[in-house]
């Protein structure tokens, strides 16, 4: 739909596997505590690295800590143990530390109704965080420029037309452009996008998408998408994550997560695809809350490997029962990683 | 043999403060006893009117013409007696959100009860013995019987809305996107569950979404909406994988299926909104966003055309047909 322009697709996905990431999560862990005096683990010891010029999904059903992962990696929650960088420097939390973060890494919200303002026109919007971070350059001069330059990124051209609309005027598609044009108007170098498309109308899901892939083949901005949707994933990420109850349980590029899902979480959420051949692997019961989370394999209770006696086979039942396990390579390929005992033991024999 | 459920030249036009609102502007469906329809379209076209239509649960005021048979009885003829026998006897409906549908000051078995109290099918006794065999049912174990709505996930909420309209044993179930707000597995789950239960029951399914990939995997034939009508029909496979519409294509398209290298890094979709329904394009509605428009269709409506079993309402239609899905930029 929309051809690549500057540096092509695949330059930057190579550019993105050989620099170093520019935003890390190490041993990430976020609690919160709830009323009942329980702890919830809502992160629980993630690992992620978003790579220059990459777009990663960090996918899973809600409650699995994909948000609350996100909003760790903008600087809005601190993790209880753990460290977030920023082109490898820890990020600090003082308020001035904090400032320049969220200035480099933009957030880009999920509701375009509820994140834009009725009452401002798209100029206001837009200029909004340049005010904030005051970004002045004298009475219009400046800022209308990068408005309207941050506006005709978005797609919103020619900007001019747009400055003195109100959201309501707007086609939904469009107001998403503005919010996105708010957080392109600071020139950051990674823009974090909460379910981008989740409440657009199907047809316009599509434009949306093109953009965030045409922004990083142009100006190889970097992009974390939280998402539900796996179809997303296949649209425009480079790399997934799937969380489930605060882990990343398999991590690597789409077209082998996707395709050839190692994990028994991944490879049920994968199957239940409508369009997925085979037959769905339909998981019983609901992941538990983030208070009470298993022991052993955090999926064991719920995992149709161990349940069908695929764990049994290779004499892992036990471990999945009793040891808890960080996510490792995947000896199968590159930069695929799974915490799974059984799928990883299987590869190491081969 | 008596359709489940018979839609013939259905309109509605709201009443709004804006003047009049034409929401669905001549629909006509038919469904059989066990048949399952997915009824397709985004937010506006008048997929959710259909569906009040049928139990007539309209705001007053709106103006409804055409005819609507639920096992042969005209439902819009009925005297309001007669129409209280209807609703959740002859037809139900399960609602998108379960938390806004269901009583927050009721335990749940009392509310899946109700209907069969209302409809005098159950004694007060018995009629809790019933709702708990219903929970058991759809998956709900029978101590869940005295919780509150707040108390259920939502996913299990799902599951006592379903309950609810499965109470009266009615023929004609509408699920008006009763999967939409769940987590995949979630949704996975009860999608079987009504599969399950239509097969079971010979029930007459309409299913509602903006989900088309959904529809198509779970119903056997498919309608699109656009503006107030039924832009094509066909059998589900049909529709999903060769759309004669430009609007169905658009719809597929952007549902990708993972795995197909086609859609890897390429989403697509449709530039502008769905139109206002007091404001529509003249011509054929579809005309401002429609990728292959003629000149005419700005000028001249177009009706459904083709064979009985599968039909668009688009000029390009009768030429070539079907026309095989070109992936783009291939």
């Amino acid at each position: 739909m929309l051809a690549p322009s500057g540096l092509g697709r695949s330059a930057w996905r190579e550019a993105a596997t050989v620099t170093s990431p520019i935003l890390q999560a190490e041993g990430v862990h976020v609690r919160f505590p709830t009323p009942g005096g329980r702890v919830a683990r809502a992160v629980d010891g993630v690992d992620v690295d978003l790579g220059t010029g990459e777009i990663l999904a960090i996918a899973g059903e809600s409650g699995c800590g994909k948000t609350t992962l996100a909003r760790t990696l903008l600087g809005l929650e601190r993790p209880s143990a753990g460290v977030v960088r920023f082109r490898g420097e820890a990020l600090g939390y003082s308020t001035r530390a904090l400032k320049a973060h969220r200035r480099a890494v933009q957030l880009v919200l999920q509701d375009p109704s509820g994140a834009l303002n009725p009452r401002h026109t798209v100029y206001d919007a837009v200029a909004e965080g340049l005010r904030i971070h005051g970004i002045h350059g004298g009475s219009g001069g400046d800022e209308r420029q990068r408005v309207a330059t941050a506006l005709a990124r978005a797609g919103l051209r020619p900007p001019e037309r747009f400055f003195l609309t109100y959201p309501h005027e707007l086609s939904g598609g469009q107001r998403q452009r503005v919010v996105i044009a708010g957080a392109l108007v600071l020139e950051p170098q990674v823009i974090v996008a909460d379910e981008p498309v989740a409440s657009l109308d199907a047809s316009v899901r599509g434009e949306i998408l093109a953009l965030l892939l045409q922004l990083r083949d142009e100006l190889g901005l970097a992009a974390i998408v939280v998402t539900h949707d796996l179809g997303l994933a296949w649209n425009i990420a480079d790399r997934i994550a799937v969380m489930y109850l605060g882990r990343v349980v398999e991590d690597g590029p789409v077209d082998n997560v996707l395709v050839a899902p190692h994990h028994p979480y991944t490879q049920a959420l994968v199957s239940v695809l409508p369009s997925s051949p085979g037959a769905p692997i339909v998981l019983s019961g609901e992941p538990p809350d983030a208070t009470q989370i298993p022991g052993g394999c955090r999926f064991h209770p719920r995992c149709h490997v161990l349940a069908g006696g695929g764990a049994d086979a290779v004499g892992l039942a036990q471990r999945c029962r009793h040891d808890d396990l960080l996510i490792v390579r995947h000896a199968g390929g590159g930069s695929h990683e799974v915490a799974c005992h059984v799928a990883n033991a299987v590869t190491a024999e081969r | 043999m008596t359709a489940a459920l018979e839609i013939d030249e259905l309109a509605v036009t709201y009443r709004g403060s804006r003047g009049e609102i034409p929401a669905v502007r001549g629909v006509s469906l038919r469904l059989d006893a066990g048949e399952t329809l997915g009824l397709a379209g985004e937010s506006g076209c008048g997929k959710s009117t259909v569906a009040a239509a049928v139990l007539r649960l309209l705001p007053p005021g709106t103006h409804v013409s055409g005819r609507i048979l639920v096992g042969g009885d005209d439902v819009l003829a009925m005297a309001p007696a007669a129409l209280r026998a209807v609703r959740w006897a002859g037809a139900s409906i399960v609602f998108q959100g379960a938390m806004h549908a269901l009583n927050p000051v009721h335990r749940v078995a009392r509310q899946i009860a109700e209907p069969l109290l209302v409809h005098g099918t159950a004694a007060k006794g018995d009629a809790e013995r019933r709702a708990i065999e219903l929970m058991e049912q759809v998956g709900l174990p029978a101590w869940r019987a005295r919780s509150y709505p707040h108390q259920l996930s939502g996913g299990q909420r799902q599951r006592v809305m379903i309950a609810m309209a499965l109470a009266c044993s009615p023929q004609v179930i509408i699920a008006d996107e009763a999967t939409t707000a769940l987590d995949v597995m979630i949704q996975a789950q009860v999608l079987t569950l009504i599969k399950r239960l239509v097969a079971e029951r010979g029930i007459a399914l309409v299913m509602i979404s903006h989900d088309l990939s959904v529809l198509a995997a779970t119903c056997s034939r498919l309608a699109v909406m656009y503006a107030g009508r039924i832009v094509e029909h066909g059998p589900s496979g049909d529709v999903f994988a060769t759309p004669q519409h430009p609007y169905t294509k658009a719809l597929s398209d952007a549902f990708p299926t993972v795995g197909d290298p086609a859609e890897r890094r390429n989403p697509r979709g449709l530039a502008g909104d769905p139109p206002d329904p007091t404001a529509l394009p003249g011509g054929c509605p579809f005309h401002p966003r429609c990728p292959v428009a003629l000149e005419s269709c700005a000028t001249s409506p177009v009706e459904l055309r083709g064979g009985d079993d599968r039909q668009a309402a688009c000029v390009l239609v009768e030429p070539v047909r079907p026309r095989p899905r070109q992936p783009e930029g291939a």
